[in-house]
This record gives structure tokens, sequence and C-alpha cells, in this order.
């Protein structure tokens, strides 16, 4: 090995001088033991286990009494080995993988997943329109959760319960939708190669226009509660700056790039899913600040708002039909129904596979225990999510399992950046500038 | 084992094979099977490399980038694929750096952005066991194009480009830890994911998923990745 370099190893290496350990209580013995040896530098560990990293995370931190002179993040703490775990599945588990990644932006890493198997198959074209509709409308629909999960837990770790309370009883409204339309709230795998589990139950469309409002609602609270506190803005405001020259040097990209004046959003330079037809903004700002990304999230909701509205009258307009490929040897071959005792597989396709057709019952059979074939080679797949540039990396062996998936999770490049927001900063400002890169640790470990 | 007929059957038609992904014996994952398959060998290979005219955009950067690297281009620049829409350029990694400069900095390249480094492990292709894949992204051109670096298992050395592209620190952290590449150069290689005093590159393909086999009314499931499966 050429290397010894260590992530989580003593950062002081020096035998003579003193370490403690303090749990949180016996801080003034240690305030006096470091007065009575004159020793200026204090390394505190914030973290693994604390409620503002959003997981686990731990950041070593060394302050000079308020002041945060180095500050470095360490991570692996949620590793699970999710990219190993999907070489030993076949490409459509792989989906049940992914959606467990960044567990608050689950349909986003599906998507991006499934685009990337539909290109190594050649098939991107042969998706239905009322496919893409729906993954349109999941993603946004993610888009806002995540965006309110990262205003609302921003707001709860400065103290401020209600904004957080708000934002996730607004996000609930998204969740009633996703639940009716895909079974589950969260870790979906609803999103599959060649298209989507299922159509849109009865009502749906009624339903998807129901919850528009409520979410409006909720984010006009939220608004209100916010844009004018003197509090939110005293601590947000030029707190964890960082400027267009330092994003372009860490590869930062989602809001906190859009937050520099920069206007990269992959759903307008690299449309996908059809977003290139549907009407909306991205909203930017000069400010480089926790304050301007915190505004740029919230008007990003309202923005989703609005393709989730044209999502609903492109459903309306399309209505009944396919929502998989043609394709039988790639098109999941079981059906979900909605029975008396909740979601399950649907009575109709148990008949037909169990007593009317032999074929029936070996098709899938084969497709459900072996897969299909994925011609080899590799693609890479990039797609906005809400935290930024999520870019995928497939390789196929020509088998029914990846031979590899990488994950280009947007926090994990983003938290890079922690180092420049935080030096220099007071140590209550570290808790800030996590909340506004806004990782989540399943995501950046994997 | 290797027959070239073999070979001809699974490359793609007009190309020269590149990568050796994996050489598949059987149809099953369990040995001994009674399907009559049993002997099958497949050799499954990478599309090769792609002839001029590449289409799109991609003839264009390929020209600026051989004119840039001048003598030292025919060297630097391995094979170009065009596959699937997308360009891949196979680098020698003594041109590495070179090359990541170049496609930084040229305003007719100006690929801002490194998203990483995906490493992938071929323990099949002898000699060129382990690939990184470097995906750049241009916002000025709104581009997207593949670096793939080479090298073999026992010399697993590749030049850190984080002087050219700082974003890449964390990424380059992450290939090391799991597939056991290093990255020559980079401020602090250390594992990043798992702890520090880990044994092995978990992401390797000779690394064992892991795992226990679970016991079932009196039958026993085995772990995931020793249980019979289809290949």
């Amino acid at each position: 090995m050429s290397t010894n370099a260590n992530a989580t190893g003593p950062i002081l290496e020096d035998p003579e001088v003193p370490e403690y350990t303090v749990y949180g209580s016996d801080w003034s013995e240690v305030a006096d033991e470091a007065v009575r040896l004159g020793q200026q530098r204090i390394v505190m560990n914030m973290g693994p286990q604390h409620p503002s990293t959003h997981g686990v995370l731990r950041v070593m931190l060394e302050i000079e009494g308020e002041t945060v002179t180095e500050a470095r993040a360490g991570i692996g703490y949620l590793h699970t080995g999710i990219e190993k775990n999907m070489e030993f599945r076949t490409w459509t588990q792989g989906v049940t993988f992914c959606t467990r990644m960044d567990y608050v932006a689950s349909m986003t890493q599906e998507l991006a997943y499934c685009l990337g198997v539909e290109k190594l198959l050649g098939i991107t074209d042969d998706v239905p329109e009322r496919a893409s509709v729906l993954r349109v409308l999941m993603a946004e629909l993610t888009r806002i959760g995540s965006h309110l999960v990262a205003v609302g837990t921003g707001g709860n770790e400065l103290g401020a319960t209600t904004i957080m309370t708000t934002a996730f009883v607004a996000r609930e409204e998204t969740f009633r939708v996703i639940e009716a339309i895909s079974g589950l709230r969260t870790n979906n795998a609803y999103i599959r190669p060649g298209g989507v589990a299922q159509g849109l139950p009865e009502g749906g469309v009624a339903m998807i226009r129901d919850m528009i409002p409520k979410v409006k609602e909720g984010l006009d609270e939220l608004a209100l509660l916010q844009m004018e506190n003197p509090i939110l803005k005293g601590r947000l405001k030029n707190v964890a700056t960082m400027n267009l020259s330092a994003c372009m040097a860490l590869g930062i990209t989602g809001p906190i790039l859009r937050s520099t004046g920069l206007p990269y959003d992959l759903r307008k330079a690299e449309p996908y899913c059809g977003y290139e037809t549907y009407d909306f903004q991205v909203p930017t700002s000069t400010d480089d600040d926790a304050w301007s990304r915190m505004v740029i999230r919230m008007e990003e909701c309202y923005e989703s708002l609005k393709i989730v509205a044209q999502c609903a009258d492109r459903l309306e307009r399309l209505g009944d039909g396919p929502v998989m490929v043609e394709d039988k040897k790639i098109a999941w071959p079981a059906q979900l129904s909605i029975g008396s005792d909740g979601q399950g597989n649907s009575p109709e396709h148990i008949k037909h596979i169990m007593g009317e057709s032999m074929e029936a019952l070996i098709h899938h059979f084969k497709l459900v225990t072996e897969g299909f074939d994925v011609p080899a080679g590799q693609v890479y797949q990039a797609i906005e999510g809400p935290k930024g540039v999520l870019g995928v990396h497939l390789v196929s062996d020509g088998g029914t399992k990846p031979w590899r998936a990488h994950f280009r999770d947007p926090g994990f490049n983003n938290l890079q950046a922690l180092s420049i927001m935080a030096q220099g900063g007071q140590v209550a400002d570290v808790v800030v500038a996590i909340a506004s890169i806004d990782m989540v640790l399943g995501g950046v470990d994997r | 084992m290797t027959d070239d007929k073999n070979l001809e059957a699974v490359a793609p038609a007009g190309r020269e094979p590149l990568t050796l992904i994996n050489v598949r014996e059987g149809m099953f994952g369990a040995k001994g099977d009674t399907s009559g398959f049993d002997g099958l060998i497949q050799h499954v290979q990478m599309p090769g490399a792609s002839e001029r005219p590449y289409g799109e955009w991609f003839d264009g950067v390929v020209d600026v980038l051989t004119e840039l690297l001048g003598d030292d281009a025919d060297a630097a620049i391995e094979y170009v694929v065009v596959d699937r829409g997308e360009l891949t350029l196979y680098i020698a990694r003594e041109h590495l750096l070179a090359v990541a400069q170049h496609l930084r900095d040229d305003q007719d390249l100006r690929f801002e952005m490194c998203l990483g480094v995906s490493g992938v492990h071929y323990p099949a292709d002898t000699g060129r066991e382990l690939h990184a894949v470097y995906p750049m992204q241009s916002i000025t051109h709104n581009r997207r194009l593949r670096l793939e670096v080479a090298v073999a298992d026992g010399d697993s050395h590749i030049p850190s480009i984080t002087s050219i592209y700082p974003m890449n620190n964390w990424h380059e952290r992450e290939t090391w830890d799991f597939f056991g590449i290093v990255f020559d150069g980079h401020p602090s290689l250390a594992r990043i994911e798992m702890p520090d005093d880990w044994v092995g590159h978990p992401q390797r393909k000779d690394y064992p998923l892991g795992g226990i086999p679970v016991e079932y009314k009196g039958a026993e499931v085995p772990s995931p990745d020793e249980r019979r499966q289809y290949r």
C-alpha cells in the first residue's frame, strides 16, 4: 500500500499533547484544564450521532473560541454496500436497492437508474408517454418532499420546530398521492425499467388536483413563517457562503450552484422524460449564502407544483393505456390491484397464469426469477435530482444482472464543500452549513 | 479456452473487440447442472473501437484534443468508442493529466466538471483488470463524454486528477477504497466509506458479497452470492 492516510484517525499525532474525551456534561472541567495547560487548540468531534447531521455524519472541528479554524467531514457510517448488492440481483430488482440510497428522494434514484437501463437496452423511445408523465409527476412530488425536508429540518436545527412541523404536514400531502399511486410512501420501487409499475388508480387525476392547493397552502404558511423572520435572516444571511468559482472547483450542483447565479438545471440543459415540453422556471439568486439556498428550494417547490398540475392535465387527456414498454420480454408481467385488504397481486393476473395459460405462467416465472438480458456495454445517465446532478454509471456483461452500478450522489460530492463553508465561521453556523448543503447520508454512503 | 469462433460470436459486428468484460461458463450459477449447457463458454466483450466519422460533435472534440496533444496524441488516446450515443476515450494513464488539462482549459472543449471516477473490475481482461471511468460534463457546450483508464491489477496506479479537478478528491478516495486503485498525487488518499483499518477492497469481483445462510423450516437458504442463480 502506498498510502497510510487515515480518514478518522486522531488529528493530533503528538503524544505529548493531552487528549480528553468529553460527552457534554463536564465542559467546565475541560475548560479549566485547558486554561491551566495553556493549550489553545481544541478539536471537537460533532457526530456521528447528532440531530443536525441528516443521518450519521461525523464532523471534526478545530476551534479557537467560537471560531472554526478547520472542519473535516468523516463519512461512511451509513455505508450499506448497495452498489455491490445490485451486482447480485436482476436489473429490475436493482430498483428496490437504489431507491433506498437517498431515502428522502427515493424516486429520483429509481428514475436515473431506469433511464440508464433503458439506454443500455436501447428502448428509451419505446417508453409510453403515459409512463413518462407519471415519472415526471413522481420526480416532482419527490422534489417537493425533499426540499420540504431540507427547509423544515434546517429550521428545526435552529430551534424553530414549527418550521419543521409545517413542512412535514405539507410533505404528507404529497405522500398521500404517492402512496395512492405506488402503494408506498417512500422506497417505492415504482419506476421500473421500461415504464412504471402501474397506472393511476381510479380518481387519480382528481386526487392530484385536490393535493395541489393543500401543498401550496403549506408552502405559503412556511413562507410566511420564514421570509420576514428576523432571527432566521440573522442566522442564514451571509452564512455558509460559497461563490461560483468555488462551486465549479468542487463540482457543486443543484440549489447551491443556482444560488451563485448559474441557472444550470439538467431538466432544461439535457431534458429527459419530455421535460422540454413542460412550462417551468429555474429559480436562481446571486447571494451565495444559506438564506438564498433556502429561498431557492421554496421557489422550486412552487415550480414543481406547476409541473404537477401540467402532469394532471396530461394524464386526464391520455386516459387509460399502457405504462410499460410493449416488449413482453422486458415488461414486468405481474400486475397489482387494490383489494379489500390493501394493495396486492391482481386477481385477474393470478387467474390468467394459474388457471388459463401455461405459457403465461412460464413467461411470468422466467421473467421474475431470471430477469431479462441487457446487451453488453456501458452508459452514463445524469438527471437533476432535488440535491443536484445525480449520475448513474451502469455496465452490463450481457447478462441479467448489472456488472457494475455506480451512483454519483449529489450529496456525496456537495458535502466536500463543508470545509469551505464552515471554516472561519462560528461553531453554531456549521449546523447551518450542513443544512444548506442538504445531503442525506443514506445517499452519501450508499 | 479462448477459441476464435467464440470471440467472433459475441463481438459486435465490424468492430475490434476491446474490453473483455467476462468469461461465462455454463448457463447457471451452480456447477454440474443437467441442462446440457454446462460446458458453454461465452466471452463477453465491450463494444469495440469506432471508425470515423463518429457523428454528432464527437469528431470535432477528438480533433481538437488530438491537435492539442500534438505528437503524444496517438499514445495518449488508445481508442475512441461511440456506443449508444455516448463518446468514450480510452486514455493511457501517462497522458491522463495532459488530457484532463486540455479538456478543462481549451475553449472548444471546456469540460468544467468531472462527475467523479467510477471503478470497474474486469478480472478476465488480463493486463487491464481495473478500469477507472471519468464522466466529464461541459456546461458551456452542454456535452458529456467519458474518459476510461485501464491498468493492470498488479500495478494499479493512476495519476490523481485532483490538481485539475479538485472535485474528484472524495471520488478518488472512494475508488481507492472500493477497488484498490492508487491515485498518485492525491493530497490524502484515505479510505472514505470503509473503516481505516479495513482489509481488502470490497467492490472487486474477487471480494465476496458476504452474508450468512438462513435456516427456514429445516431448509437452509444460502447467502445471496452462494445461491443457485441464472447467469
